[in-house]
Order: C-alpha cells, then structure tokens, then sequence
C-alpha cells in the first residue's frame, strides 16, 4: 500500500490573511490551523465533531474544524479565536466571558467562543432555546454552561458590535 | 507537642495510581536493566507542615522518603525584583480550580501589593518549591497560607528596610500599594526600590497574618488572574508547546489491557517520510513530522498480541464483591480512630430496632475525560530531560521520569502549563514517559498527544463499587444501628455524619478489573450516595419528612446549617409545581466542606427521560477566599456531578473499553444543565478549606430522592438513568 500522500499547496483566508500551505491533501483543517500556522487557539478534544473544542467559523458559520478537509475550505473565510481581536479590542462576547468568568481550566472557551459569535452573527438576539440549540455541541467538563449562557446573553443584550464583530 | 506541631493528611487508599507500579520497564537500549521501586508505598502517613515553627525545617508534603524539606526562607516563595513585580513559586499546578487567582490575592494581600504587580509561577520543578500534587483540596488550607506567610515576611522585611533606609522609627511606617511610606514626612520608597531585586535570605517568620475579616483583596471576587490569554487563545496548554525541530510521537496500543507484544512488522509504516518506530520491550511508539503521519504510521505496523481474558462489565459487580483481596479498612485512619471490628452492641441493636433495611448500591466506572487528554513535550539536552505537560503532580511526574530512564531527579525538570482540566485524573506522568523515551530514540524533541480514545483508555478510572448497608431505626426516628461495607471504590467519606451509636463502617479493597484511582472527592461520592439514599429510604419508611429526620440524627452543626439554608432557598415543604416533578433533599461533609443539595426533577412518563429542573446548593467551607471563584466551582461540581449521577458509566469487556469516545459516553451538556441557586455560607471564623471537591458529593443522592418523590421509582445504582427511567 502506498502511505505516502500528494502534496498540494493550499491557500487559505484565515483570519482575514492569506496563507499558503504546502500539505498533503488528506489534512483537517484543525491539524493545517494548529501545525502548520502555529494557530492553537482551536483545540482537539474528539476528533469526531462531538466537543466542539475545534470550533472555528467558515464563512462566517460555526464548523468543527477536526471534521473539515483542510482542502475543502480553499478560498473561504476562516476565523479562529485568534482573530476575534481587533486592534487590541476583544470582540463583546470575549468580553462578556471576561466578566462573567465563563471558564476554568479554559480548554474549551476557544470553541465556546467561536460557537457562540457564530450564533450572534446570524441570531443577534437569542432566544435561551437558540442558545442551547447553538451551544448543545460544545463540551466544558469543568461545568461553566450557565456562566457561557450568562456570557452569551450578555453580549447580545450588549452593545451593537457584539454583532458585528468578527468576520 | 508533636501532635500539635502536625497537621497530618492521610493518604486514602483509592487514590491506586499512585502506589501502582511503573507504567513501562525501559531496557533503553545500551542501558543495563536494572529494577527501580517506587518509593511511595501504600497508605503512608503523610507529615504536611509545622504549625507555628517558622524557624523549624518543613516538611513541605514530603511524602516520600527523601522528600526536599520545605524552604524556610522568602526567597524560596518570593522575588521582588527591582521594577517592582513580584514572582511567588508554588510547585501546585493550575488545572481549571483558578488557584493562580487565589493564590495571588493571598500574596496582594498579606504583601500590601497591587495584585497587577503580581505574578505566581506554578509547577516548574526547576523553579517551584518541592509540592506532593494538586489533589485533596489542599491548595487551599495549605498553600493558601504558605504564600500568605511567605508574603507577610517580605512585607516586614520591606518594613525594616524602609526604617533603615528613612531613618525612622519602624512603627511610623506603612506598608500599602507596593511601596513603604512615611506619612509624616511622605516620604515613600517602592518595594522594587527597597529589595533591588536581590533574593530574600531571611527565613519566614511569625509575621502577623490579617484576620479574614480585615481582607482587603482576598475574600473579594478577583476574576481569572490570565481570563485574557484564555479567550484570545493566546494560552499555550502543553498540546500547544512547539520546540524547534519537533517531532511527533504516538505509541502502539496493546490489543487489551495487560496483552503483551507476541510479534511486530513495522516495514510498512518505516517506509513513510521520516518515520522512526522505536521498541522496548512491549512499548512500541513511532515518531514522524506530523501528526498525520505519525497516525497513520501506526496504523500501517502490524502487531499480534497475547492477551488474557478478563472480567467484563456484566459481571463486575459479583465480582468485587467476592474478591476483597486485602484485609478490611488496610490503610485504617488513625485520625478517625475506625473500628476494625465490629462494635458490641451492633448486632443486638440491630435486632431490637423497630425497622431493620438492609439495601444494596453499585456505583460504575467513570471516566475524568478532561477535555485536554494527556500530552507531552520532551526533550533531551545534554543528559538533561526537559518535559513539559499536564499534570496535578509535576514532583511525582519528575519522579516516574528520573526512574523509568533511572537518572537522578536532578536532571529532570517537568514544566506544567496551566492545564485543560484535570479533577484528580491527571496524577500521573504516562505521556510524559512516552514522549521522553520517543525523545531518545529520535534524538529529537517530541511532542505526543493522546487521543480521546486514548484518554478513555488508558487512563485511570474512578472505581467500581459496592456497598452494603443495613440499618434500623427505633420508633421515634433515631438510627440506632448502622453496619456499611464498600466493595473497591474507597475510603472517602466512609463514615456518616449522623450521631448513630452502634456502628461499623468498612471499606474492602477487591481486585478491580480496571486500572483505577483518584477522581473528584474520591469516593466520598459513591459513600454519600449509598448512605443519603439510604437515609431517604429509612425516612420514607418511617413516613417522616426527609429533611426533618436528618436534622434529627444530626449532631453537626455546620452540616445542620448548610442544610437548612439549602433548604430555605429552596422553599422544602412546598408542594410541587406538577405531579411529574419531584423533590429530594441529600448532604454531607468531604475535605472541611459542608454542603446541602435540593434537587427538583421532572419525569417524563411516557420516554422515561429524567430531567433535573432545579439544583439549590448551600456549601460552607470555613473563610471564603473568592466569593465567585468558589461560587464557579460549586457550579461546576454540580454540573460536573450530573453525568456520574445520571447517565457515565465505562462499558467494557475482556480487557477493553467499548465506550472510548463522546459519541458513546455521554457528558453533561447544556441542556443537562438545571436552573442553579449557590448559597454561600461564610465563617470567617473558620480557616479556609478547599472547594474544588466537597460539592459534588451529595448531588447524585438528592437527585435519586427527587426522582423517588417523583415516581416511587428506588434507584441504587450510579448511574441512575443511563438510558432513561425505563432502562
């Protein structure tokens, strides 16, 4: 059997940057992020779409990047946790998590995040069903869903960027 | 008196990961074989610190032979350098229990410093003070005030530098906001000024701690010290350490647990681009640039191996019961004084009780499953292991290391990053010693991260067990006689906190099919639910009020307290909402906590799916250090305890696990989550314990109440529902 896979060089928007990679055309998008762009804020957690650690957006839409071809997302937008920031100010959901302490160990707030600011771009005012709905993916084992909850709500009730935000 | 120079813990025995013997025997290749013990033997007694004995050596929770005593002098703890930033040592690791944040508000506050100018360096062997581990809830009651001491002195060291440098009397000065002024003068030197940087020599002395209700920073909420680096993604957990010229591991699973390696051909995976597949003995692991094809190495050797068969779990519950290998209660706990054998009286009370039950529980295997698996970084440099990863116990894990490669801990260092979570699961250094002994066969620096299956499997997991209780009470609702036997979970939190005059209470080791060991509370989770649901059967048979009949039995008052507050946020004794709900109420004590859980839940007759509308949890555990810290984690105990109350349990057979993944384990989720209310209960009074542990222990059995009071449906065994009340 042949292991040895082609290689192809990818080009990928993430984070609003064009980025070249040169990889063979078998890889997630998680392991491309992670290995290849020195982007860890996404984390592995499952490897099957089941924790949502990976999450990022693609197209503005929240995908478990584990799950994605690295090659099927060629000239989409894709935004990690790493570019909710904006010249130093961090998005309204970042901030929320802030104040309303929705972490512990902290393993699982990337995913989180990005969950929930794919939630508020296409439902800027949730219901707490949306919520859940949006959020039922995502795995915290140390139990902060109803700080995440209270993070989420209080970045749609807050100011407009909250829905703006990010790509 | 040495008894009151002591505060001593004790070791419980189900904490099996760390009394179990090596996880690999390395040949390593030129190296001559030779066996290694571990020093740390079962049950010992472990001497934590001297009270009040500032000049004396501490112990520093030594526990091992040789163990480094505890630093006396500042230094140690703590560095003022000259632009004014403090840097405190402790050798705990942050796991998720934000301890970084409380530990630094106990330095900001006994130092008088800006907690902004603080920084606490954790578990770095090089760098930190010798610490046992991260487990037990002693960050709290023993670290806690450690650094306060620590910081306390350099506060007066400031205090006397400032006298010398001003020319003033010492008593004219204060010390506030960094720095030492003299009000009279206003005149004022920073601590940065005062220390020039240079180390603190003296030794820590009887400086005066302020009282908890002086607090200033602590006893305050401080939200998460690093919450920035967490949500920009900016915090690198050990998965996300990268070393130039870093090569990725992955060992070779054994077909079933203990199978060992009957044949191997690696041709196919040596062919891929820069793989090397290294063996020793029966540890086969394989290094590559990446990830992918590392995996995909290891997926292309062809290995047979011999296994054994092994008990499954259809018939787990027979089995531990008939194999107690070891004598009863072995460690006993001096400090509980348990009796061994059983006390006069308890037979014949037995038999003249008014109602006698006799009740068996069963409590699964679950899994930690922390969301950040097991990883390692390693490298060699000069005979020298470098290794960062996750783990509760980077003392322990330098110890597995210098012994597996039987090199001195001298030349060991293991660096732990602010890890993906842990709850007692993250006590040993298995990857660590993957990665470092990939590291040496590549020559190379090696990054090795489990797998979740890898998590669910080879890991340890919280034990089995089963317990028998029988009990009777006399007409007037006293427990009278009380006899409690646990099969293989463990010790923790084995005797009640009811005033019952005839008792015996043992813990059997049996031989558990599963390699197993600490999690979250211990056991103390499998004896409340066993003893709070049998309380509620007791009282149920007695037609008495829940709550009314513990209150009755209870001699405790700090428990007494924590459940009547839990029960007036809760509104017991009100009727219930609709016909399909139910209430149950459950306490207990683990660790210097108290808590109470009101459980409301909703049952769906038709499915069978059990629903927990509404937690109410009151939990007392001495002076608050952080109010919304503590509050997040009893929180998260609560949530956390919904999956091992109602649907985790391992599934496994002849030596593997069939449940390895999410996608077959179920975890709370969201939607799992109830409507919580945390009444925090303060005794400034009392010295702070630790929180990370005590409030999940009564969760489980007020929930089984709850779903008794709902349905007159008795469920003795963890998990509760796993596939709904039908199942």
């Amino acid at each position: 059997m042949n292991h040895i896979k082609a290689m192809r060089v990818l080009e990928l928007q993430v984070n609003g940057t064009k980025r070249r990679v040169e990889i063979d055309g078998e890889r997630s998008l998680l392991s491309v992020l992670r290995g290849e762009l020195d982007l860890t804020g996404a984390k592995y957690g499952c490897g099957e779409g089941q924790c949502g650690a990976c999450t990022v957006l693609i197209d503005g839409r929240a995908a478990r990047s584990c799950l994605t071809q690295a090659a099927s997302v060629e000239g989409k937008q894709i935004t990690t946790v790493e570019g909710l920031e904006r010249n130093g100010d961090l998005h309204p959901l970042q901030e929320a998590f802030l104040a309303v302490d929705a972490m512990q160990c902290g393993y699982c707030t990337a995913g989180m995040l990005m969950s929930g600011v794919g939630l508020l771009k296409k439902t800027p005012n949730p219901t707490d069903a949306e919520i859940l709905r949006a959020m039922e993916g995502n795995v915290c084992r140390c139990g902060t869903y109803p700080r995440i909850v209270a993070a989420i709500r209080r970045a749609a009730s807050g100011d407009k960027a909250a829905k703006g935000g990010a790509q | 008196m040495i008894e009151q120079l002591m505060d001593e813990i004790e070791i419980e025995p189900e904490r099996y990961e760390l009394t179990a013997g090596p996880a690999y025997h390395f040949e390593l290749g030129e190296m001559r074989r030779r066996d290694f013990f571990r020093v740390l033997g079962g049950g010992l007694l472990i001497v934590l610190a001297l009270k009040d004995a500032p000049a004396q050596q501490e112990s520093g929770g030594g526990g091992r032979r040789g163990g480094s005593p505890r630093p006396v002098e500042i230094g140690a703890w703590l560095h003022i350098a000259e632009d004014g930033t403090v840097t405190a040592y402790t050798g705990k690791a942050e796991v998720g229990q934000n301890i970084r944040t409380s530990l630094t508000q106990s330095v900001a506050e006994e130092l008088r410093a800006p907690v902004s100018t603080i920084k606490v360096v954790m578990g770095d062997t090089e760098l930190t003070p010798y610490d046992m581990g991260t487990f037990g809830s002693r960050t709290t009651p023993d670290m806690f005030p450690q650094l306060r001491k620590a910081a306390a002195a350099a506060r007066e060291t400031m205090l006397d530098l400032a006298a010398e440098g001003l020319k003033v009397e010492r008593d004219s000065l204060l010390a506030a906001d960094g720095k030492v002024t003299h009000p009279a003068t206003r005149r004022s030197l920073s601590y940065g000024e005062l220390s020039k940087g240079q180390k603190i020599m003296k030794a820590i002395s009887a400086a005066s701690l302020s009282p908890s209700g002086e607090w200033k920073v602590a006893g305050k909420p401080l939200r998460k010290i690093n919450g920035r680096d967490i949500v920009t993604g900016r915090h690198h957990y050990t998965p996300d350490v990268k070393l130039p010229g870093m090569l990725h591991g992955k060992v070779l699973r054994p077909s079933a647990f203990g199978a060992t390696l009957a044949s191997i051909d690696s041709k196919e995976a040596e062919k891929l681009p820069g793989v090397v597949v290294a063996r020793d003995g029966d540890f086969v692991g394989v290094v590559a640039p990446n990830e992918e094809t590392v995996a995909r190495a290891v997926t292309a050797i062809r290995a047979e191996w011999k296994a054994t068969p092994q008990v499954s779990a259809k018939e787990l519950f027979e089995h531990l019961r008939k194999t107690p290998n070891l004598p009863a209660n072995a460690p006993t706990n001096p400090s509980t004084g348990l009796p061994t054998n059983p006390p006069t009286g308890l037979a014949e009370s037995l038999a003249a009780a008014h109602q006698k039950l006799e009740r068996t529980y069963t409590i699964a295997y679950i899994a930690h499953a922390p969301l950040e698996p097991r990883a390692a970084v390693a490298e060699w440099k000069d005979g020298k292991l470098t290794v960062w990863t996750g783990t509760q116990r980077p003392f322990g894990v330098r110890e597995e290391l210098a012994g597996a490669f039987r090199i001195p801990e001298t030349s060991v260092r293991v660096i732990v990053p602010d890890t993906g979570s842990g709850y007692g699961g993250k006590h040993s250094g298995e990857a660590a010693i993957e990665a470092a002994r990939l590291a040496k066969a590549a020559g190379k620096a090696v990054k090795l991260v489990w797998t979740r299956e890898e998590e669910f499997t080879w890991a340890y997991f919280r034990p089995a067990g089963v317990i028998d209780v029988t009990s009777g009470v006399n007409k007037d609702g006293v427990i009278t006689a009380w006899d409690f036997h646990n099969y293989n979970s463990g010790n923790a939190g084995l005797r009640p906190v009811y005033a019952i005059q005839n008792q015996r209470c043992e813990f059997h080791r049996s031989d558990s099919p599963l390699r197993q060991g600490s999690y979250r509370a211990l056991a103390s989770t499998a004896n409340h639910f066993a003893r709070e649901v049998h309380i509620d059967e007791l009282a149920a048979s007695l037609k008495m009020d829940p709550l009314e009949f513990r209150l009755k039995n209870l001699k405790d008052d700090r428990l007494r307290a924590a459940l009547e507050a839990a029960a007036k946020a809760f509104g017991w004794g009100k009727s219930k909402p609709a016909a399909d709900h139910g209430f149950g109420i459950a306490g207990g004590f683990e660790k210097g906590g108290y808590i109470a859980n009101c459980a409301e839940v909703s049952v769906d007759r038709a499915s069978g799916k059990v629903k927990i509308v509404r937690v109410v949890t009151a939990f007392e555990c001495g002076a608050i250090v952080n109010p919304d810290g503590l509050k997040n984690q009893v929180e998260g105990s609560v949530i956390q305890g919904i999956g091992g109350a109602l649907f985790e349990a391992i599934d496994f057979a002849d030596g593997k696990i069939l449940n390895p993944r999410f996608s077959r384990y179920r975890v709370p989720r969201f939607s799992d989550t109830p409507e919580l209310e945390t009444v925090l209960l303060d005794r400034k009074d009392l010295p702070s314990a630790g929180a990370g542990e005590c409030p999940i222990v009564a969760l489980a059995p007020a929930v089984g109440a709850a779903i008794f009071d709902a349905t007159g449906v008795r469920l003795r065994s963890l998990p509760m529902v796993p596939g709904g009340l039908h199942s």
